[in-house]
């Protein structure tokens, strides 16, 4: 057998070039998962593409958010937020998974950066939904949807739905880590169902009850999803409570809240698998 | 036996201490390893062989002790062991989904081996575990032998001083079994440690040049497998009578083919005779043929190696069953296997 031996550098430089280094490894192996496998994609937009369609073409004739809006322009808008607020799950279910096979394991008792293995599944997860993203806003086009924006303000909305994404992440590691397995994971569709619905995706939360409605109007998911409304220049819930005329400034904060509670939770959480 | 000197052992334990909730997973583990031999750490469920293997490999802290690994101590310089360590877990720990190749390059990279040098292990690796036909295959439709030598190759991608094997073979078929223990001798004669966990008494004693047996996080005893077979009494006959007025001629058959020293021990109520003996083939068939020529029925005879609950009852006094399983990796599975 060849001797072989790490060329170990360890500098503080060389520290940093090796926590890069090693989250750039990480994200290769979830960026060939995705080409292995373009059906995971599929699947994980399954639920989005069906609500189109059951929102636009089923429910939505039945659908009244304000005087002459076209369903689909409101619901749109929702539907990239939902999907962004979801993707937490997939996040919670791969963390599941290396965990359970003992992945986890293998790359701790290895002299790669700790951090990588959380670094490297945020960076995966953004790349991850940015193309959930392009899939999405291809078919809304097709069913007609249009950005009245301009291209920055376009390009704003998207990076706000992938701001959103990313704090969410941290409570998918966060999840990951405390589920026993996968079935558990599984189960966190019974949470993850309502954060997303109640919330300004489908319906204006005005139309609700009032306790609902002022839930939904907290909902991080409706800042987000208001604020790329008013971006895209498709029609605004018309309710006119301070949550909802400051969602702009909302969709940055919340997810900033988020982050800066979620992500040392999970760093904690990935830190005591050594008890 | 005399306790190898400490500046030959590839691995020291000293009073490992790990308490869950009020569970003590370690309670005051020693070990001893000298370099280059495979040693086997054998106990029932719950014994603490898991959680040794993942405080010795860095993956928990310990509650008390001290323990170095390639010169190197496990809590204070973790980063140095895990470059002298190689890992087999319960679960082949290999990605599902990328090849076998794209697994040993991504572990080579991680190994901070730089992309050439990962590529060329990788192909290294592959050749020497058997695998390179099914290289560019992914490892979910492997056979459990084939992945588990996946797993085996990606510890071994630094060549480490010491491997750590936790259950390696549990949940394969035989011949999966004799392939995972080819590649550990094979490993163990280019002088790589092995430090293997089991519950199956014959692969520590196919595999190990010492046995350490350990129970509720303690050291039972320690030995080669040849001693551990001494102490604990080796092979047994054993006879069943098919009716119980047979019992006195069947003891009497059984007695006169048992070991020196040995008498038989009889169950009455089973209808069970047995004893152990010094040469397996010639006393059964002693056995077999004084019974047939007094004309006793026998309801069933045969040789059988005691069971690890045996042996466990021999050595510690308890019985593996009907215990709590204090470890979270442990399998679930209580395996009855014999000697």
């Amino acid at each position: 057998m060849s001797a072989v031996q790490t060329a170990e550098r360890q500098s503080t430089g060389g520290r940093l070039y090796w926590a890069v280094a090693d989250c750039w490894t990480i994200v290769r192996r979830d960026l060939t998962h995705l080409a292995k496998q373009p059906s995971l994609i599929a699947w994980q937009l399954g639920f989005p593409i069906v609500s189109v369609l059951l929102f636009v073409y089923v429910f939505g004739s039945a659908m009244d958010v304000g005087k002459g809006v076209d369903y689909k322009d409101y619901a749109m808008p929702g539907m990239f937020a939902m999907t962004m607020a979801f993707g937490f799950m997939n996040t919670a279910m791969t963390v599941v998974v290396d965990k359970e096979r003992g992945v986890t394991d293998r790359f701790r008792s290895m002299p790669m950066a700790p951090s990588a293995v959380v670094t490297g599944r945020g960076v995966s997860d953004v790349l991850h939904a940015a193309l959930d993203l392009a899939v999405l806003a291809a078919i809304a086009l097709v069913v007609g949807w249009r950005s009245d924006g301009d291209l920055l303000a376009t390009l704003w909305a998207f990076a706000l739905l992938l701001w959103l994404r990313f704090s969410l992440i941290w409570v998918g590691v966060l999840l990951g880590l405390l589920a026993k397995n996968q079935e558990a994971a599984g189960n966190l569709f019974a949470v993850a169902f309502p954060f997303g619905m109640v919330s300004s995706v489908f319906t204006p939360p005005s139309e609700m009850p009032d306790w609902l409605g002022t839930i939904a109007m907290w909902n991080p998911v409706s800042a987000t999803a208001n604020a790329v409304r008013e971006l895209y220049g498709n029609p605004l819930p018309t309710g006119g409570s301070w949550i909802e005329q400051h969602s702009d400034v909302m969709a940055v904060v919340w997810p900033l809240a988020l982050t800066a509670v979620f992500l040392p939770l999970a760093v904690r959480r990935f830190q005591r698998l050594s008890r | 036996m005399p306790a190898p000197p400490l500046d030959q052992c590839s691995v020291v334990a000293e009073g490992l201490r790990k308490t869950y909730g009020d569970k003590h997973a370690l309670d005051g583990l020693d070990l001893a390893v000298p370099r280059g031999t495979v040693f086997g750490l054998l106990g029932p469920n719950g014994a603490g062989k898991t959680t040794a293997v993942r405080a010795l490999t860095t993956l928990v802290r310990l509650d008390g002790g001290r323990a170095t690994v390639g010169g190197h101590d496990v809590s204070r310089a973790p980063r140095a062991v895990r470059s002298r360590i190689g890992l087999t877990g319960q679960h082949a720990a290999v990605d599902q989904i990328l090849t076998a190749r794209q697994n040993l390059e991504m572990f080579g990279r991680l190994f901070h081996l730089g992309a050439h040098r990962a590529r060329r292990r990788a192909a290294e690796l592959l050749d020497q575990f058997g695998l390179t036909e099914a290289a560019d295959k992914q490892p979910q439709g492997f056979s459990g032998g084939m992945r588990r030598r996946l797993d085996l190759a990606s510890s071994m991608i630094l060549a480490p001083e010491v491997l750590f094997l936790d259950e390696p073979t549990t949940g394969l078929d035989p011949r999966g079994r004799s392939e995972v223990w080819d590649a550990v001798r094979g490993l163990a004669q280019q002088g790589t440690t092995v430090i293997l966990t089991t519950h199956y008494l014959d692969e520590a004693d196919k595999l190990s040049d010492r046995i350490a047996v350990i129970d509720r996080g303690r050291n039972v005893t320690e030995d080669t497998p040849a001693g551990l077979k001494r102490a604990i009494g080796g092979d047994r006959i054993e006879v069943v009578a098919a009716e119980a007025r047979d019992l006195p001629a069947v003891a009497a058959a059984v007695a006169r083919a048992a070991a020196e020293g040995a008498e038989p021990e009889t169950d009455a109520a089973g209808l069970r005779v047995h004893a152990p003996v010094a040469e397996r083939v010639p006393a059964l068939t002693a056995v077999a043929r004084r019974l047939q020529d007094e004309g006793v029925a026998v309801a069933d005879i045969g040789l059988r190696r005691p069971t690890l609950d045996e042996v466990f009852l021999a050595l510690t006094g308890s019985r593996t069953e009907s215990r709590e399983s204090t470890e979270q990796q442990e399998s679930t599975e209580h395996t009855e296997v014999t000697v």
